[in-house]
């Protein structure tokens, strides 16, 4: 990787640190240990599913959370606190500034997700006191809350690079809210006649898809994820975080700075 | 004293006192307000709508509407409450939310059909719930199974019980019984051997203890209804040939017809009567008995706390 994008990352993930984000660590402890207690006392024969359901859950809404109010501060923090100019006087693209900036959060979610990955695979053998091979598959789910994260963290860095952090904040929940609906979204697309349809169906696809990427409920079941739902969902977050980044970049790059 | 340190007081001395006033309050609000209203509010019925909202997160909400439900159910059968309103939407929800949550429709099931106060008298949902988790778990025994109980026990309607364990049967990874059981439901349909072999079969089948319990328990109810109904054939077999009631069961004993006195599962002595019925001595440990029961006697919520995990002989 060219140095200049590992330096931004190195350094977007320690401030990251810095900003103590990984505390998020230990509310996700307390969480999961609370939720095996409570439901083994207050339900009947779900304390495994339920460990599965909210520690995935948790991962994906927490590192949603981070990636969306961290990411929408990375372009205008730098502005603000005018560390942006300094950098951008030394031989730095712009470019290269949002990319770094990417990869050092998306570094920050990875980091996060492999702890409370951890997390989830100890209570889970705590509550069935042995792992079965079904629970590899809860490697994927993972796998695939990470591609969510690379895609929020675009879509993030994208409204973060022309709005402020507010409006930015509320964009990329939209977002993530929208995503989950995108399969009705091609529904009513498919449903709708003329101009509506052009339009609708074109929202659908430029519109993230998040639902793909979801496959926590099938796998607490110990149901197997196919290769080329892995594959195809890879290539299209990969491709779909890169249509936000280069966005992000195009504007940045005629962005007034003055 | 420092003014930073007075505030420090203050300020903790306050928030103390401010817990306790919110404590307090919301402990009279609670009591004005009733429980079971509380309880009994569904805020969105609509199952679709609730997936939608979920965010793709349903398996997670499935588990805490599975909780809700077994909770609802477990509040209304400890107070002797007959009418659970909102049982069948909570798991037709629970249900929509996880199709593949097998413990909502086996347990779901089992809290529906029964009558009241051991279920919700609701055999007709029950049915409604096992078929739309069949529909979606095809390769299930279990819900065949569970199909074929409420079918037997619940409508006494033996030939689709027989087609449900039959169907069942011919499931990979189908518990042998289910085939036995399908083979003799012709012939021995409202015996009480075919009715133990159903339970006993389910006892074996399970490594879960809720379903061993009920199982036990169950198993218990029928040597009960199996003892009284035969003691009481002998008491009007006595009182024809000496033209009065038996006063103990121990004259049986006497009269050579019984080699002891016979005792329930838990041990006691059965009772004759003076109108030469057979009762119980404890109503209670018994929660699935129809006969021997004393006149208007009202079962007690379940509770298999005291209960052992042994099949009575």
């Amino acid at each position: 990787m060219n140095p200049r994008i590992s330096y931004i990352a190195a350094n977007t993930f320690r401030e990251a640190v810095r900003d103590r984000v990984l505390y998020n660590l230990i509310a996700f402890a307390l969480l999961l240990v609370g939720a095996a207690i409570l439901v083994g006392q207050i339900s009947i024969d779900i304390e495994r599913l339920v460990v599965i359901n909210l520690g995935l859950t948790a991962v994906s809404l927490f590192g949603m959370l981070i990636a969306i109010f961290i990411g929408i501060g990375l372009v205008s923090k730098e502005i603000e606190k005018r560390t942006l100019y300094t950098m951008l006087s030394r031989p730095v693209r712009r470019w290269e500034f949002i990319i770094g900036k990417f990869f050092g959060l998306a570094g920050t979610l990875v980091v996060n997700t492999f702890f409370m990955a951890v997390g989830v695979f100890a209570a889970l053998l705590y509550v069935s006191h042995h792992l079965q091979r079904p629970d590899a598959w809860l490697l994927v789910a993972l796998y695939f809350i990470i591609l969510q994260f690379l895609m929020i963290t675009a879509i993030a860095l994208l409204f973060s690079s022309f709005s402020s952090p507010l409006l930015s904040a509320v964009f990329a929940f939209s977002l993530f809210v929208i995503g989950n609906f995108a399969e009705d979204l091609r529904g009513f697309a498919a449903m709708a006649k003329g101009l509506t349809r052009w339009l609708a169906t074109g929202a659908a696809y430029v519109l993230p898809n998040f639902s793909a990427l979801n496959v926590i409920s099938s796998v607490a079941h110990g149901e197997a994820v196919s290769r080329q739902l892995v594959f195809y969902n890879s290539v299209y977050a990969l491709f779909y975080a890169a249509l936000a980044l280069c966005g992000a970049v195009l504007i940045f790059e005629r962005r007034d700075l003055k | 004293m420092k003014p930073a340190r007075r505030t420090t007081i203050i300020a903790s001395v306050l928030l103390i006192a401010c817990l306790s006033g919110v404590v307090f309050t919301l402990g009279r609000v609670d009591r004005l307000r009733s429980g079971a209203s509380l309880q009994e509010i569904l805020y969105i019925s609509s199952p679709k709508v609730l997936k939608r909202l979920s965010l793709g997160y349903e398996g997670l909400l499935a588990d805490v509407y599975w909780t809700r439900a077994v909770q609802y159910f477990g509040n209304k059968h400890r107070g002797y409450v007959e009418n659970y309103r909102l049982l069948a939407p909570l798991l037709e929800i629970t249900t929509y939310l996880d199709p593949h949550l097998m413990v909502a429709y086996e347990y779901g099931a089992n809290f529906l059909a029964p009558r009241p106060p051991l279920g919700a008298g609701m055999p007709e949902r029950a049915v409604q719930l096992v078929e739309s988790g069949i529909r979606a778990n095809p390769d299930s025994w279990k819900l065949y199974n569970s199909l074929g109980f409420i079918y037997y026990f619940e409508f006494k309607d033996y030939g689709k019980a027989a087609e449900a364990f039959n169907t069942g049967s011919k499931i990979s990874g189908a518990h042998p019984f289910m085939k036995i059981v399908a083979a003799n439901m012709a012939q021995h349909a409202g015996d009480f051997g075919m009715a133990r072999m159903l339970w006993t079969t389910t006892f074996e089948s399970t490594n879960d203890k809720q379903i061993k319990y009920n199982a036990v328990a169950h198993l218990r109810a029928l040597k009960v209804e199996e003892d009284v109904t035969n003691l009481e054939k002998l008491v009007s077999l006595y009182q024809e040939t000496t033209g009065h009631v038996p006063a103990h069961l121990s004259d049986f004993v006497s009269a050579g017809i019984l080699p002891g006195i016979p005792v329930d599962p838990t041990g006691h002595p059965y009772k004759v009567m003076p109108d030469g019925t057979i009762q119980v001595r404890n109503p209670d440990d018994f929660p699935f008995i129809t006969k021997g029961l004393p006149p208007g006697y009202q079962p007690l919520a379940l509770d298999f706390s005291k209960m052992k995990l042994e099949t009575p002989r």
